[in-house]
């Protein structure tokens, strides 16, 4: 799992950028023996992970620090220069799609027991088949985007001159990474409260989005601008789209027919009529 | 071989000697022929072992196979710091425990709607594919268990929920109510507790200290999703 280009030169970006700090990283990353501890947050210690640089950066420490610089972007900071340090890991991105596939697919059926619980007239049913869907749905985006989107920086390549595209490995990190912040969201859905679902919701796709923004800049800022602005407003549309259709697919907001997936809900006009209202009142 | 320079002379030739004289200062450089007769003593009773598996009653092989099962059902229920999980693994144990798990876990077959319980190809799956996933999970992040030995105990540690599905089934005999769930969860609960901690006893120590919880973690998480399958279960 280690980056295939651990051993090409890397361009280092200006001054604001860690790497240009160190611009011996490259070359003393087998010597240093830095501690894991140490390297984990501070921001300066252009050090190495360690004595064993040659598999992949698997630790318990990088995992979670990669992990905390998903849910705080920041403007300056690159994640793949700043945290990956051009060592993509695997462990991160599969185990993170996994956990939010059956974490979606649990707190869905929890909010059906919970409404069942206000309004005994919904029928209740363990609804494995979310199960597969949500798993379906979070690795399709998790891979395949990224396939997408790393092919249409080759292509753009020529383009640029001092920044180099990131590898497929790269590019399916970032996003795995920026998929953890809907984590907690998803778990805060459980709350049947509307304007509450819909700003954690608002939120986690700011922060996710905001950190694929911030990742993509410096390799498309030297693109054209229409290619630029379209790449990353198609990037944002998709994880919008993918927020809102989780949203929708596994939480429907208080049924007031029977619970079934949106398409039936439509073949069922009687029951909606027959139904009272005041659980959209309680709800309120 | 070094000292043949300072042999003095030939050793082959029959001068006689007191016996052990000057054994230090002589070496040997020529063959010497080795005569005999090489018996061994448990040749009769190898060549019994040999023919004894394939002519035993099918009722010795099996009861065979079921203590040794059984005996790794034990060292799940009390888990210890052995390996006797590790070192003779079957595969026999993990399937009759996902085989009873699936039959008392799928819907029935009057029950055809779309959303219902997992069918017994789901839990089978999910079963031996994430046991699978988290065996290359963990010899990737670098621990020393083989392949079969991690599924080995993985599959084994799956008894307590497989308890803990059979008191479910039992407790939704009575009337349906809160007092009911709370049973069922409580039950759930104790027994994933049980299983992730027999699977750590056994799992934990063939990673190195710092990449640990990462092994652990995935075994939590395929414990975590069996035992929301079985608290979630309801019968038509």
């Amino acid at each position: 799992m280690a980056a295939a280009d651990e051993l090409a030169f890397h361009e280092f970006e200006e001054a604001t950028d860690l790497l240009a700090q160190t611009p011996n990283e490259a070359t003393t990353r087998g010597d240093q023996l830095v501690p894991q501890q140490h390297v984990a947050v501070a921001v300066d210690s252009g050090g190495s992970y360690g004595a064993e640089d040659e598999v992949e950066e698997s630790d318990k420490t990088a995992v979670l620090d990669r992990i905390k610089g998903s849910l705080l972007p920041r403007p300056g900071h690159n994640f793949v220069r700043h945290h990956l340090r051009n060592r993509p890991d695997l462990y991160g991105p599969f185990w993170i799609c996994a956990t939010l596939a059956f974490v979606l697919a649990v707190t869905g059926n929890l909010t059906l027991v919970l409404a069942q619980r206000r309004d005994p007239s919904i029928h209740y049913s363990p609804q494995f088949h979310k199960v597969t869907v949500a798993g379906t749905a979070i690795y399709c985006y998790a891979w395949l985007v990224p396939l997408a989107l790393w092919g249409f920086l080759q292509w753009r390549k020529g383009v640029r001159e001092r920044m180099g595209p990131y590898t497929f490995l790269e590019t399916v990190c970032v996003y795995g990474y920026s998929l953890f912040v809907f984590i907690p969201t998803v778990v805060l859905w459980l709350i049947p409260v509307p304007w509450l679902q819909w700003l954690s919701g608002a939120l986690a796709l700011a922060l996710s989005a905001a950190g694929l923004v911030f990742t993509l800049w410096p390799v498309v800022r030297e693109d054209t601008r229409w290619a630029a602005v379209l790449l990353l407003s198609v990037v944002v549309l998709l994880h919008a789209l993918l927020a809102t259709g989780c949203k929708f697919y596994f939480f429907q907001p208080l049924p007031l027919e029977p619970a079934a997936p949106p398409h039936q809900a439509t073949s069922q006009p009687p029951t909606v009529l027959l139904s009272p209202p005041p659980p959209r009142s309680a709800a309120a | 071989m070094a000292e043949a320079a300072e042999s003095p002379g030939d050793p082959g030739t029959a001068t006689p000697r007191p016996l052990f004289a000057g054994l230090s200062d002589i070496s040997i450089s020529q063959d010497i022929p080795v005569e005999g007769e090489i018996t061994i003593p448990m040749r009769s009773r190898i060549r019994e072992f040999d023919s004894s598996t394939l002519n035993e009653s099918v009722q010795n092989t099996i009861m065979r196979d079921l203590k040794a099962v059984g005996k790794k059902f034990m060292h799940v229920l009390y888990p210890r710091k052995s390996n006797t999980l590790l070192r003779d693994w079957d595969l026999w144990g993990p399937l009759i425990l996902c085989v009873t798990l699936a039959l008392m876990l799928q819907r029935g077959s009057v029950d055809s709607e779309k959303d219902g319980g997992p069918q017994f190809a789901e839990v089978f799956v999910i079963v031996w594919f994430g046991a699978v996933t988290i065996t290359l999970n963990s010899k990737l992040l670098g621990g020393n268990i083989s392949f079969f030995q991690s599924l080995c105990v993985l599959g084994y540690c799956i008894l307590p929920l497989t308890v803990a599905m059979l008191v479910c089934r039992l407790v939704l005999l009575t009337e349906p109510g809160p007092i009911n769930f709370m049973v069922r969860l409580f039950v759930v609960i104790v027994m994933f507790a049980w299983s992730i901690v027999a699977s750590t006893a056994f799992l934990a120590d063939s990673q190195p200290p710092n990449r640990k919880a990462l092994a652990v973690y995935p075994v939590f998480l395929f414990y975590f999703v069996i035992s929301w399958m079985i608290l979630t279960f309801t019968p038509q």
